[in-house]
């Protein structure tokens, strides 16, 4: 009997995946047999998963494995970015468990739901074939609609939830669309032999199928980092799902789109970058200004750091307009900057939040830094980073994916970026205007700091503060990284 | 070429042979008890006749979604069995792996009372 031959199969590129894999299907088993009101353990337990599992992609570092008939790569690329994934998600943990309780829907599935989000991320990162990315992509998106739907008996939540998964669903269709059109075109999935099949062609671009499907895929992409114009769910999303989750769905699976595509791009597309420039130049433009200019007006303070969040893709897309390693390491290093800012500022919305959330704006911050002097500090340290004032990550960052941008002499692009950057000023800073000039209006007795949300606290201003004063530490694995994609 | 559909054919003609079979037999020495409540269409124990915009419990959703999860199994199920022997030990295992999946998802859905009714 001829027997089918089955690839070798070389397990240790997804060794983290396997392990948040099964760690989230025993917590999810471990949920249902315990009574209900002791499932803070479960977010105690997942946090410790994902220190194991950061771990093992640390100890991964350096190495080259393709696996899976190169389905899969473990590459310094793709640590990286898991890295970043686990810190958005061990950040996201910490906060969850004093706000699920507040909000009376402390349910243990919060958790796994979490870990197997993250696990969709990094095979986004780690995949070199479109088909692996498409699986990560889904597995990512499916447990975020859940969990932007999480606090069900919240209307705004079921909203978020809802609008994420028709919106998530159609862009997914735009993505697959490419990707089918790109198999159509080169005749394989693989991200290294669609780049053979575009090399061979003396103008790839002509090729029509090719383009499209790339053009289809990018928009894809767009819809999941939120570029404009595909930005519409953002804000809706943003501010109906419980806070600690819009925290951690505006870092980890923003940074994983962002992997996915510059793998692609800068790989299967490397030929037709003069192509796909052009076109991120407008996105990049567009979507800075539309995410500035809409912040400016907004007075809930969720919706302010969603439209925020909008304009701090656009910054990353000047580093794919550039596309040359300064720009790309820009994104990477800006990502993880981003990751510590946000999930920073978030986590303080958290703490100022009453059960249901009647006090979402920024007029509620009134008077916060002279009753709460450290956490004011806390955040006015992540909203100067938010808007890109040295000597935090968030300038650092700017100024690579400027300084990539201008290398490549987009010269008015990064204007543009700058000037962007000084509008941003204006809303970031009005928090901090109510903060520290306005009288106390309400007495915020009813804050109390966990130790959890202390510990990530801790970590966001120090990652914020050690990424600005010292990015080299950083920054020369992004580059390290980027040089072997 | 064709003939090569001569099985599909035969399963065809079987399964019309079988209907008409069992569709006459029961006619001819099943028991006759006409009622209203007999005679009107089946239509999964809803009123065949009135306003089509009801509502439904959403345990009707539930149910629906997990027989699609589950049925999702059965159909993986099939094409492995088939390709059983030339897969060997790689494709025992790799089934394993996903059937325990799929079994950690069955204890968690009874678990937590969802195939339950009231």
């Amino acid at each position: 009997m001829d027997m089918i031959t089955i690839p070798a199969v070389n397990m240790t590129p997804i060794m983290p995946e396997i392990f948040l894999s099964v760690l989230a299907m025993a917590l999810l088993l471990i949920n249902v047999f315990v009574p209900s009101g002791q499932k803070s353990y479960i977010g105690y337990i997942s946090f410790i998963g994902v220190i194991a599992a950061a771990v093992l992609v640390g100890t991964g570092w350096g190495m080259h494995v393709e696996s899976f008939n190169g389905a899969v790569v473990q590459d310094n690329f793709a640590s990286f970015f898991k890295m970043i994934f686990l810190l958005a998600a061990g950040l996201a943990i910490l906060i969850s468990d004093q706000y699920m309780v507040r909000e009376e829907c402390n349910h243990g599935e919060l958790y796994p739901l979490i870990l197997f989000t993250v696990v969709g991320m990094m095979l986004m990162a780690a995949g070199t074939d479109l088909m692996t990315i498409f699986l990560g992509l889904e597995v990512m998106s499916v447990s975020l609609y859940v969990l932007a739907g999480f606090n069900r008996e919240n209307r705004k939540s079921n909203e978020a939830g809802l609008k994420y998964f028709l919106l998530g669903a159609f862009s997914t269709g735009f993505l697959l669309y490419g990707m089918a059109l790109t198999y159509g075109a080169t005749g394989s999935t693989r991200i290294a032999d669609i780049a053979t099949f575009a090399a061979q062609q003396s103008l790839p671009s002509s090729n029509v199928m090719l383009l499209a499907g790339m053009l289809l895929m990018i928009t894809g992409f767009a819809f999941k980092v939120a570029a404009a114009p595909f930005h519409m769910w953002t804000p809706d999303v943003y501010e109906g799902a419980p806070t600690p989750m819009t925290a951690f769905m505006s870092a980890g699976p923003k940074a994983a789109g962002f992997a996915a595509a510059l793998r692609i791009l800068l790989v299967s597309f490397s030929t037709m970058q003069a192509d796909w420039s052009q076109l991120f130049w407008v996105l990049a433009v567009l979507t800075m200004t539309v995410g500035n200019i809409t912040a400016l007006r907004q007075d809930n303070i969720k919706r302010m750091l969603a439209y925020s969040s909008i304009a701090h893709a656009g910054y990353c897309l000047v580093g794919f307009t550039a596309g040359n390693p300064t720009g790309t390491a820009g994104i990477m290093f800006y990502m993880l900057s981003y990751t510590f800012m946000n999930i920073g500022a978030f986590a303080i919305i958290v703490l100022v939040g009453k059960k249901g959330e009647p006090n979402g704006n920024v007029m509620d911050f009134a008077g916060f830094g002279f009753k709460h002097p450290a956490l004011a500090v806390a955040m006015s340290i992540f909203l100067f980073s938010l808007a890109g004032m040295p000597p935090t990550a968030g300038f650092i960052g700017k100024f690579y994916l400027f300084s990539g941008a201008i290398q490549k002499g987009y010269i008015w692009l990064a204007v543009i970026g700058v000037l962007n950057s000084a509008a941003s000023v204006y809303y970031y800073l009005r928090v901090m205007v109510y903060m520290y000039m306005k009288e106390p209006t309400e007495e915020f007795d009813w804050l109390q700091v966990s130790a959890p949300i202390a510990l990530s606290l801790l970590i966001s201003v120090t990652g914020t503060l050690v990424l600005g004063v010292v990015p080299s530490i950083v920054l020369q694995y992004a580059q390290e990284a980027i040089k072997l994609i | 070429m064709l003939g090569t559909y001569l099985p599909i054919l035969l399963v065809v003609l079987i399964a019309i042979i079988f209907g008409l079979v069992a569709l006459t037999f029961s006619s001819l020495i099943g028991p006759k008890k006409k009622t209203a409540l007999k005679l009107s269409p089946y239509e999964s124990g809803c009123a065949p006749v009135g306003t089509a915009r009801e509502r439904f419990s959403i345990k009707f959703y539930l149910i629906a979604m997990l027989f699609i999860l589950f049925d999702i199994e059965a159909v993986f199920l099939y094409p492995w069995a088939i390709l059983y022997k030339k897969l060997g030990v790689f494709g025992l295992v790799e089934m394993g792996v996903f059937v325990v999946i799929l079994f950690v998802g069955y204890i968690y859905v009874w678990k937590k009372g969802a195939l339950e009714w009231e």
